[in-house]
């Protein structure tokens, strides 16, 4: 074997690098956020660029749990249950000002951020968010996967 | 029938059961007895000239610090009502107290109001006799308090209970 025909990496790196660009998302659409969501994954913005092009509507098979939309207080055990039925490892995007903070939706009704309920990865403040906060954000979540800090 | 006639219908029909009438840029309302509910009901939905075959909305209004209904009965249950064959409307209200927070159901007369009445309970704990399924609408089953009260606090926060699934 010739010099420069192999290299060297470390296990988890490889695996890491391998998942940042394989990302299967389970889109948990409740509100107008998901329209700014269509917009960047379509071919304008184009997530499939980072890997993230193939939503899945199943939680079994997805990996990352993009929660898009305002989560109601009736809602949020069905969040819950989506998110404990993905498998590891498991990431959680939390997309808009109402899934982050509840936004302006200061009421009795609306989950006031669903890091209440469950371990969020990357916080993407907006409303809704812009395509480029969100590709930002798809980054910066790669950036963590690549490192394998997760926090479920 | 242009709002005037049909609010003159009811009060021939209704007699003293109609509290009062008005008219609004063009919307007619009749405030009725509660006791007299269903009757006005089911005339404006079978009597052949009145013909509301549509229950558009119904909904409550709490006036809980309203100026000048301080002292009156504290709700007020709306019932919209639309003929599509006569092409008209009306308002018909309903005043209940607090402590008597009861209002015959209109579910036999128009099965959309089930759900509507279930909201109204949800939201104003107004509660309908005689409803199949009174259970909460909107909030779930744990949820203490009805929230669109004037009296409920705006920052109150309830534990993150949820429904059970």
């Amino acid at each position: 074997m010739g010099v420069g025909s192999f290299f060297t990496s470390r296990l988890d790196e490889a695996i890491g690098w391998a998942r940042k660009y394989s990302i299967f998302q389970y889109p948990f659409v409740t509100a107008c956020c998901g329209m700014e969501y269509m917009a960047t994954a379509c071919s304008h913005y184009d997530v499939d660029r980072f890997g993230a092009g193939l939503p899945r509507f199943s939680p079994r098979q997805a990996d990352v749990l993009f929660v898009v939309g305002t989560i109601s207080h009736k809602m949020a055990p069905v969040l819950k249950r989506i998110y404990e039925q993905m498998t590891e490892p498991k990431w959680v995007v939390a997309f808009g000002v109402c899934t982050c903070t509840g936004g302006f939706y200061d009421n009795y009704a609306t989950v006031q951020g669903i890091d209440t309920i469950i371990p969020v990865d990357v916080y993407i403040p907006g409303c809704p968010p812009r395509p480029e906060s969100v590709i930002d954000g798809l980054m910066k979540l790669q950036e963590k996967i690549a490192v394998g800090a997760q926090r479920y | 029938m242009d709002g005037a006639a049909i609010l003159e219908r009811l009060r021939a029909r209704l007699g003293s059961s109609v509290i009062e009438t008005h008219a609004q840029h063009g919307d007619h309302t009749a405030v009725v007895d509660p006791a007299a509910l269903p009757a006005a009901l089911s005339l404006c939905r079978d009597d052949a000239d009145l013909g509301f075959d549509v229950l558009m909305d119904l909904t409550a209004v709490d006036y809980q610090k309203y100026p000048g209904r301080e002292d009156g009965p504290r709700f007020e249950v709306v019932y919209h009502l639309y003929s599509l064959r006569w092409n008209h409307r009306i308002r018909v209200k309903v005043r209940v107290d607090e402590d008597d927070a009861v209002v015959p159901t209109a579910v036999p007369l128009w099965p959309i109001a089930n759900w509507f009445e279930r909201e109204v309970w949800d939201m104003f704990g107004v509660r309908f006799e005689g409803h199949p399924d009174p259970r909460r609408l909107l909030m779930y089953e744990e949820f203490v308090g009805h929230p669109l009260r004037k009296d409920y606090p705006i920052n109150r926060r309830q534990p993150l209970i949820g429904p059970r699934i």
